[in-house]
């Protein structure tokens, strides 16, 4: 069995994130690059059924800048067996249809048998890649699910919608794409880290894929920062804060 | 007028789903709205009337066995069918699992614009233009598309209202059954029925709790609290994870992006993630035994002291009030 992993470095949540004003694009300056934990989810996800069932190799497959090199590092140390990345240094210019495209053009002559991905990304996509990958493959995608039991030939899996939760099925190969109820990711070990170093990862250009333009189908028309907030009042329970608070409440409306 | 194509999207019961009327409302600021469907096969009629009661005037309708069977297929279907027949200016989805999945499949289909989780749109001449809240509201940005027919996912909750019922044209569409690639649905538990409480996404006010309530049965009295200010309840991750609450009511980062009108934040210390989900609320409450807690940051009002005293005087004195 062999399954591909999708992982993506973002600005760390715990940073100054912050958009490029003249270009609503994300200001990659403003603070640490880190593998999303939501990838850290879906290949931990892989490396425990790995764990279980033996026979499965697990390759880590990720679209960025050359730094994106350091995300992919990382998920080796974590275990994936090997790496591929798809190097674009106009990344910053590409949407999620271009980088489902590429992504799709290095993932179809892998023949995985499952790709599992995170359902939506942190820095402001709207966890469209999947989707668009598995429209690009025609696989099945089984989009933001829990409880995944992955047998030979089929996948199982439950996605809790608004409606309803909803209990899934369908054959190998499939797009799977998991939730923050995935597994907590394991920390890499040293052996780990070391060993990450001789795991292979290779390298391919948007050109070798064949893919000319990674012209964006939006336009960014203009982009203004939040105005600070206005400081509040903060006040220390002496017994009486419920009361000043309810009084607070119904001075403006809204108890 | 140009025609806006609006996909319905209905619940495992085949009832309209919730979020229908603001992209009805988001739709009649762009153009004529028309809803496409896909219902289970004889349901086309009666689905038809309620989608007119709702504001539609015009219906597309497909029925499919495949409904209820077969994920997200039979409404892509529908969709794609419809904007077929129709030739929109755009396409709207709301912003929801099926929503999210089934536009970045036609996208790719139509090799068109995706603008995704927009909370406002609005045209000029033939230019139709999108509002994004970004990085947790940080930033509001505006868009546009550059190709194609815009297909548009819009945040739920972000717009209010609801256009005036109609008595709905209705055309039968065909489309087939979906090919090898499909995900079977092989059992839908519908979500258990609402309480009273309003819905999380498009409350005016909302309470949540955190790590701090410290157990389910003491996060009642976020409830309570909730039910005394007629608010949505909302929670933390950590409380999440603490299992203290179902995970459709995490605000944040990753769980869902609010801006009611009053928010109020008990035993939640307000990490980066947290305000990310909430902080472009117009009033912001927090209680939290920690004077130093990130929350007061932002807070309009904080009382700095233990959850387990202010809040139940909290409840007493609103309802000596009310
Ligand atoms: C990629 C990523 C995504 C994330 N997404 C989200 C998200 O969507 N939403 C989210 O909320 N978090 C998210 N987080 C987690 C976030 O970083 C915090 O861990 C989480 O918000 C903390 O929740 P909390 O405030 O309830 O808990 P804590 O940080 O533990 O805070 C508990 C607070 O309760 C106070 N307290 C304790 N007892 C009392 C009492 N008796 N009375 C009053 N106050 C009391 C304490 O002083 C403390 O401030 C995300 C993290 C990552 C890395
Ligand atoms: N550039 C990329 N490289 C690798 N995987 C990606 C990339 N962009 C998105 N993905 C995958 O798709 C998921 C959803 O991302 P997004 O559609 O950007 O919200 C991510 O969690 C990744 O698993």
């Amino acid at each position: 069995m062999r399954i591909g992993v999708l992982v993506k470095q973002v600005p760390d949540t715990w940073g100054d994130r912050s958009l490029d004003v003249s270009n609503g694009r994300m200001d990659r300056d403003s603070g640490d690059q880190i593998l999303d934990e939501i990838c850290e989810r879906a290949l931990e996800t892989a490396l425990q059924y790995k764990e279980v069932n033996g026979d499965v190799e697990v390759v880590v497959v990720s679209m960025g800048p050359a730094e994106a090199t350091d995300g992919l590092r990382h998920a080796l140390a974590m275990g994936a067996d090997s790496a591929l990345q798809v190097l674009d240094d106009e990344l910053d210019n590409a949407d999620a249809l271009v980088t489902s495209e590429a992504l799709a053009a290095v993932l179809r002559p892998e023949n995985f048998d499952i790709i599992l991905a995170g359902n939506i990304s942190t820095d402001g996509r709207g966890g469209w890649v999947p989707a668009m990958i598995a429209e690009r493959l025609g696989m099945p995608c089984l989009g933001s699910v829990d409880d995944i039991d992955i047998s030979l030939g089929e996948v199982r899996a439950v996605r809790v919608a608004d409606a309803g939760s909803y209990r899934l099925r369908a054959a190998l190969p499939a797009i799977v794409t998991v939730t923050e109820r995935a597994p907590e990711p394991r920390l890499p070990g040293l052996r780990g880290t070391m060993g990450a170093k001789r795991k292979p990862l290779t390298v391919r250009s948007l050109a070798e894929l064949g893919i000319s333009s990674s012209e964006p189908h939006s336009r960014v028309q203009s982009v203004t920062p939040r105005p600070a907030r206005a400081p509040g009042v903060i006040v220390v329970d002496d017994g009486d804060g419920g009361t000043q608070l309810a009084q607070f409440l119904v001075d403006q409306g809204l108890g | 007028m140009a025609n806006i194509l609006v996909l319905a999207e209905l619940t495992p019961t085949g009832a309209v789903a919730d979020t229908l009327p603001s992209l009805l409302v988001a739709a009649s600021r762009l153009g004529d709205p028309v809803v496409a469907v896909a219902t289970r096969p004889g349901d086309g009629a009666a689905t038809a009337t309620e989608l007119g009661r709702l504001g539609a005037s015009t219906v597309y309708v497909a029925e499919s066995s495949d409904v209820n069977e077969v994920l997200v297929e039979p409404a892509l279907a529908a969709l794609h069918q419809a904007t077929r027949e129709v030739k929109p200016a755009a396409v709207l989805l709301a912003h929801s699992l099926d929503g999210r999945d089934i536009a970045g499949r036609l996208a790719v289909r139509l090799d068109a614009s995706l603008l995704g989780d927009v909370i406002d749109v609005a045209r000029d001449g033939d230019q139709i233009s999108t509002v994004h809240s970004v990085l947790g509201g940080a930033f509001t940005v505006v868009a546009s598309a550059n190709r194609g027919i815009p297909v548009i996912t819009v945040r739920q909750g972000a717009l209010e209202g609801s256009l005036a019922s109609a008595e709905p044209k209705r055309v039968s569409m065909t489309i087939a059954p979906s090919a090898s690639v499909r995900v079977v649905i092989d059992e839908v538990v519908p979500a258990a029925v609402a309480s009273d409480r309003p819905a999380l996404r498009s409350a005016t006010k909302v309470v949540s709790g955190g790590r701090g309530m410290g157990s389910v049965s003491n996060f009642a009295l976020i409830e309570q609290l909730a039910d005394q200010l007629g608010a949505a309840v909302g929670a933390s991750r950590a409380a999440v994870d603490a299992g203290y609450v179902p995970h459709t009511s995490q605000v944040g980062q990753t769980g869902v992006t609010i801006s009611p009108q009053l928010y109020v934040a008990v035993g939640i210390s307000g990490a980066i993630q947290h305000l990310a989900g909430m902080q472009t609320a117009k009033t912001i409450v927090a209680i939290n035994k920690d004077p130093s807690a990130p929350i007061f940051e932002i807070a309009d009002f904080g009382v700095v002291g233990d959850a387990f005293a202010v809040v139940p005087q909290l409840i007493n004195a609103l309802a000596a009030r009310s």
